[in-house]
């Protein structure tokens, strides 16, 4: 096949490096002129390793850099290693996020951009899109999503296959046998008399000759992991209660930490007094920090207790302070004056909707919280020549680079250890709690500071997802869509996160119009406009970000022209279709659900929702019935196309999971302000889907076309949509905003 | 106050009023016992007293004197996984795992008082056990083979 020598020669070096007692594989970045600037600490000429597997006399390591919040990342990235290396998973270590014995440096970061293909897309595509927002500031091109994760997909392959060769080049050396001679398999290279020699004893000599770079990667009829299920290898300690997570950290003498600031995010903090506070058992100080104040204490309770008697001064919402004017904001944007993109405008819309019967609506979707289960937190120790912070980020990079302006320290010096998240959803994107906890930290030198929020914090200050407003018109000729102009308008998510990076971003916000204007229907006459709001409360990546409220938007609009055509939902989404993927997709939804029209019978019904984000169509099929008490979710049906499986249990857990996300949130949640603060800031304000409501679902994944695709996010768009459209199936009554619980009860 | 958790006796110094959330996680170290709310509201923090689930941030520690407090960590271990445990991992329940003790303490507690619950059983025992990963439909999975197994035992 020889694929590996053009996809190492094309896209990146894979190299090795001699480490104390063994050898290190990984992907070799050498800075060149003109090369990417985020390799900006790496002078001229000087190479810097990323490495993926290291082998020394203790065994196996593989590092998995791409950072898992519980969507099987981790998993997910050894099984591309451990394919080509011919190792099992049961005799290597994993070594998650980057390495904290960075000999290297800095550099061992620097692949923030290039994001693991499976990676949980959220996290991953949504730095994407900030970091290709980052590089527009900085005025570079670089190369679009989908090949950065095609690169991926294979660059971990690529290191596990450079290892394997290198390592039986090793055994050529010591034994004297042709290369050609020897197989590999559980570690050890296999020579012909059938001698096994371990990895781990050739380690060194593998440190001492150059790395086989001519390597070729198995035929896919060789694949002993990728697209089998295997047992993921933290479950045991996840169904055991021993898996430890970042606010389960802990160091000798360390101290516990809360922070409360302004209720109204991102006021100043005018004044603090703890008196009070500092009178209460364990409390040993109260301490100023960005906006407001931090406790320390001995214990994280009396931390949580002695804040509630803190008092001090807030200023002002430094947005506007009631829900209705967040509102009336987004209505104000609908003008030529707001119009921030218009991506599609095909055919004649004007003209086809002045010629016909139009169907119109309006639809709004809320604010939302991330609200992962384990509260944010970090652990920040500052010594005189180095900062250690601990804490679950998917920014490593960008917590070093801050932490380094709060205490003065060289970025160098700073040490970001990434620890396993209880969840993110695009929380843990932000970092003002390792702003917080380094600047709680500066007041004591020397001790570890473990800086947990309380969920009352967590959730007031959460950069919440965007709210949203769209207005659909539509016209039907013949007994099918002949016309759909959408207009969305929201705030600019890139312009809220991006500003507190200190970044400004000129041009359209594609996330305004993601979920809707990319969607690969061939209606005649087509248009989506963005129009982008004021910015309002801060706001934040969440779960499929614009896609979010857009997949809402686009294909419930899409199903109200349908209706009026007469047409079925399925056949008219179908017959519109010109992405083949798409339809396969949608073709595939349909067989799955055994889909025959929308009707199910009295008071049942079911609704199609299609959405394609991050480069994946996925289509979802709810059925409901409408019961004296409420409406119940009976089933739901997910089918994508990712292109190719590599952990199918991972895989579909995240096309289970991020339709039940997108079905709770339409169902309960909303978030709402009142005098600048945020009125929901626990679990019963906001509320989630829970056991009762939650239907089986049944997943199904094509692998079409040749990229790899991650699937954290696509399952969340098309999951609001297919549930209004099935309620309309069932009641008659469309749901144009969310939550729908405002509207019908749910049982 | 002297507090026996997993079969071992702690003596602790702190208030009366400390929530036993509290007590186990940072004056004992026990840590597989989870902060997820503080005001009963999600689950995450569920132990046994007396082998019947409670919200421990809800329970005052001093109310655990005198009584058998089992946490995830004493239910079972990766070696020696206690029935319920063993289901979650057969299922490969946990996501990002943060809610699943609690589940799994729940699961426990209720299949040790309805052995053969129904679906709609289940709804009622285990709806107080927020997961945002979404794992609902493979705890139900995995609470039925534990209930089988449990059964046969
Ligand atoms: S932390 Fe106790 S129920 Fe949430
Ligand atoms: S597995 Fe993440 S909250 Fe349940």
């Amino acid at each position: 096949m020889g694929r590996g020598k053009t996809i190492a020669r094309r896209a990146f070096l894979i190299g090795s490096a001699a480490v104390v007692g063994g050898v290190a594989f990984g992907a070799y970045l050498v800075k060149r002129p003109l090369e990417n600037p985020l390799l900006a600490d790496l002078a001229e000429g000087e190479a810097a390793l990323t490495e993926y597997v290291r082998i020394t006399a203790d065994g196996v390591t593989l590092i998995t850099p791409r950072a898992d919040k519980g969507q099987g990342a981790y998993q997910v990235q050894a099984m591309l290693i451990a394919e080509e290396l011919d190792i099992d998973l049961d005799q290597v270590t994993m070594e998650p996020g980057p390495p904290a014995a960075a000999y290297y440096n800095t550099a061992l970061s620097e692949e923030a951009p290039g994001f693991m293909p499976t990676d949980d897309g959220f996290g991953a595509n949504s730095m994407r899109s900030i970091m290709q927002a980052a590089m527009k500031v900085m005025g570079v091109q670089i190369t679009g999503g989908s090949t950065t994760t095609a690169d991926a997909w294979e660059k971990l392959r690529v290191a596990g296959a450079v290892a394997r060769e290198t390592l039986k080049a090793a055994a050529a050396r010591e034994t004297g046998v042709a290369v050609a001679q020897m197989t590999t398999a559980r570690g050890a290279v296999i020579l012909p008399d059938g001698t096994k020699i371990p990895y781990v004893d050739l380690a060194e000599t593998a440190a001492d000759i150059q790395p086989v770079e001519d390597v070729t990667l198995k035929d896919p009829s060789a694949w002993r992991y990728i697209g089998k299920p295997v047992q993921r290898f933290d479950i045991a300690a996840k169904s055991t209660g021993t898996q430890d997570y970042g606010i389960d950290f802990e160091l000798d003498g360390m101290l516990h930490a809360t922070v409360v600031t302004n209720p109204r995010k991102g006021g100043a903090c005018w004044w603090i007094n703890g008196d009070e506070a500092l009178a209460m058992r364990g409390v040993q100080a109260v301490v100023p920090v960005t906006g407001g104040f931090g406790v320390i204490a001995d214990n994280t309770w009396r931390a949580f207790q002695a804040a509630k008697v803190v008092t001090a001064g807030w200023s002002k919402a430094p947005y506007a302070a009631e829900q209705a004017d967040h509102w009336a904001a987004l209505e104000a944007a609908f003008s030529k004056d707001g119009q921030d993109s218009q991506y599609r405008d095909d055919g004649d819309i004007e003209a086809a909707l002045a010629a016909g019967d139009v169907v119109q609506a309006e639809y709004r979707a809320p604010y939302l919280a991330h609200a992962p289960l384990e509260p944010i937190n970090a652990t920040v120790r500052v010594a005189a020549d180095r900062v250690d912070v601990w804490t679950g980020t998917q920014v490593p990079r960008f917590v070093q680079a801050e932490v380094a302006k709060i205490t003065g320290h060289d970025a160098d010096n700073v040490h970001v250890h990434v620890l396993v998240m209880g969840g993110s959803f695009g929380h843990r994107l932000e970092l003002d709690v390792c702003k917080q906890a380094a600047e709680i930290a500066l007041t004591v030198p020397n001790t570890p500071i473990k800086l947990t929020y309380s969920r009352e914090e967590d959730m007031a200050q959460d950069y919440t997802r965007q709210i949203a407003m769209a207005r659909m018109r539509g016209t039907v000729k013949d007994g099918q869509v002949e016309s759909l102009d959408l207009g969305i308008a929201m705030p600019s998510v890139v312009a809220s996160q991006m500003g507190r990076l200190g970044l400004s971003v000129p041009g359209p916000d594609a996330q305004i119009v993601a979920g809707a204007w990319e969607q690969p229907f061939g209606i005649p006459n087509y248009r989506v406009t963005g129009y982008r709001a004021e910015e309002l409360a801060p706001i934040s990546s969440w779960r499929s970000v614009g896609a979010s409220t857009n997949g809402f938007f686009h294909d419930c609009a899409l199903d109200e022209v349908i209706h009026a055509a007469g047409a079925d939902p399925m056949a008219e989404r179908i017959r519109l279709m010109w992405d083949d993927a798409s339809r396969a997709v949608l073709e595939a939804v349909a067989e799955l659900s055994g889909w025959d029209g929308p009707s199910m019978g009295p008071d049942r019904g079911r609704g199609v929702g299609f959405c394609m984000s991050f480069g994946v169509p996925c289509a979802e099929v709810v059925e409901v019935t409408n019961t004296e008490a409420g409406i119940k979710i009976d089933k739901v049906y997910v089918v994508s196309n990712v292109g190719q499986v590599v952990d199918p249990e991972t895989l579909a857990r995240q096309m289970s999971g991020g339709a039940l996300w997108g079905l709770g949130h339409a169902i309960s949640s909303e978030i709402t302000h009142f005098d600048g603060m945020t009125e929901q800031v626990n679990f019963d304000g906001f509320e989630a889907m829970r056991l009762y409501q939650a239907p089986q679902v049944e997943t199904r994944a094509l692998e079409l076309g040749d990229h790899v695709r991650g699937m954290g996010e696509p399952a969340v768009p098309p999951a609001a949509a297919a549930l209004a459209n099935a309620i309309f199936a069932a009641t008659g009554t469309r749901l144009r905003e969310m939550p729908f619980r405002n509207h019908f009860k749910f049982v | 106050m002297r507090l026996t958790v997993d079969g071992t006796t702690h003596e602790v110094d702190v208030e009366d009023d400390m929530p036993l959330l509290w007590v186990l996680r940072d004056e004992i170290g026990i840590k597989g016992v989870k902060y997820g709310c503080g005001i009963a509201q999600c689950g995450a923090c569920t132990v046994h007293v007396d082998g019947v689930a409670v919200r421990s941030c809800q329970t005052w520690a001093i109310d655990a004197v005198g009584a058998e407090v089992t946490t995830i960590n004493g239910l079972g271990t990766p070696e020696a996984m206690h029935a319920v445990q063993a289901a979650w991992a057969e299922h490969q329940v946990a996501q990002c795992g943060y809610c699943q003790s609690g589940q799994i303490m729940q699961a426990a507690s209720m299949l040790a008082q309805i052995p053969n619950p129904t679906d709609e059983e289940i709804d009622a025992e285990m709806s107080g056990n927020l997961c945002r990963c979404g794992t609902y439909p493979q705890i139900r999975a995995a609470i039925v083979t534990a209930a089988a197994k449990l059964r046969e035992a």
